[in-house]
């Protein structure tokens, strides 16, 4: 029975939300402390850029951009299986379309800037 | 009691971070596509102060979400439990409120 539910896709979801969760988790001190190198100079921040170009560590941006993404679709899942409504999801498109608005507003404003 | 405000604080974080991921995302693919640099990032960001409070809740939600993750993981899988586990969380949640808000510092208002 427990390996049957290993195998369900709601199974596979949570592991794929938790293990992006803390690649991202332990991703982060290290990008915090790159773009901390712009207090130095800005040459410092830019070699660092440079250094990412290597093909590997491209592609491993490439796995965290992709992680980032899984991990808030992932997420999103879990809130609306949550905090939304089984029945009545029309009111969950509204919400969605709310926050769709919001987030072009958002957009447009630092477009503006 | 604890467990409570923490999920509470988890999901709240979350539907922050929601919104911010996704113009994160934006931004990353836009940045890109005609190469990254250090003197692009930097004309953006400095002297914003969208961007400065932008990142700056970023880096709050961040703080406050990503620590409490890892500890419903080390609960679940490495068993750890107790004051030495909060300690842990509570520690890391500094760091990546230190880090990141030197980070934002570092493109918006630092350097020469």
């Amino acid at each position: 029975m427990i390996r049957g539910s290993r195998r369900h896709p709601g199974f596979l979801a949570a592991m794929a939300h938790r293990l992006s969760g803390l690649l991202l988790a332990l991703f982060l001190p290290a990008h915090f402390l790159v773009l901390g190198l712009a207090i130095e100079s800005e040459a410092a921040l830019e070699g660092a850029i440079r250094w990412t170009d290597q093909p590997l560590v491209k592609i491993g941006e490439w796995g965290l951009v992709v992680l980032l993404t899984l991990h808030l679709c992932l997420g999103l899942r879990v809130l609306a299986l949550e905090f939304l409504p089984w029945r009545d999801s029309r009111k969950a498109l509204i919400g969605i379309g709310v926050a769709a608005s919001l987030l072009v507003g958002v957009l447009f404003i630092f477009n503006l800037g | 009691m604890i467990e409570a405000r923490l999920y509470l604080l988890q999901r709240g974080s979350a539907l922050l971070l929601g919104p911010l991921v996704l113009i994160h995302l934006g931004l990353i693919l836009y940045a890109i596509g005609d190469g990254l640099s250090a003197a692009e990032i930097l004309e953006r960001t400095r002297g914003s102060l969208a961007w400065a409070l932008f990142y700056g809740v970023f880096v709050l939600a961040a703080a406050v979400h990503a620590p409490i993750g890892l500890r419903n993981l080390a609960r679940e899988w490495l068993s750890w439990r107790g004051a030495s586990l909060d300690l842990a969380t509570f520690v890391f949640g500094l760091i990546l409120l230190a880090l990141g808000l030197r980070a934002v510092w570092a493109v918006v208002g630092g350097g020469a």
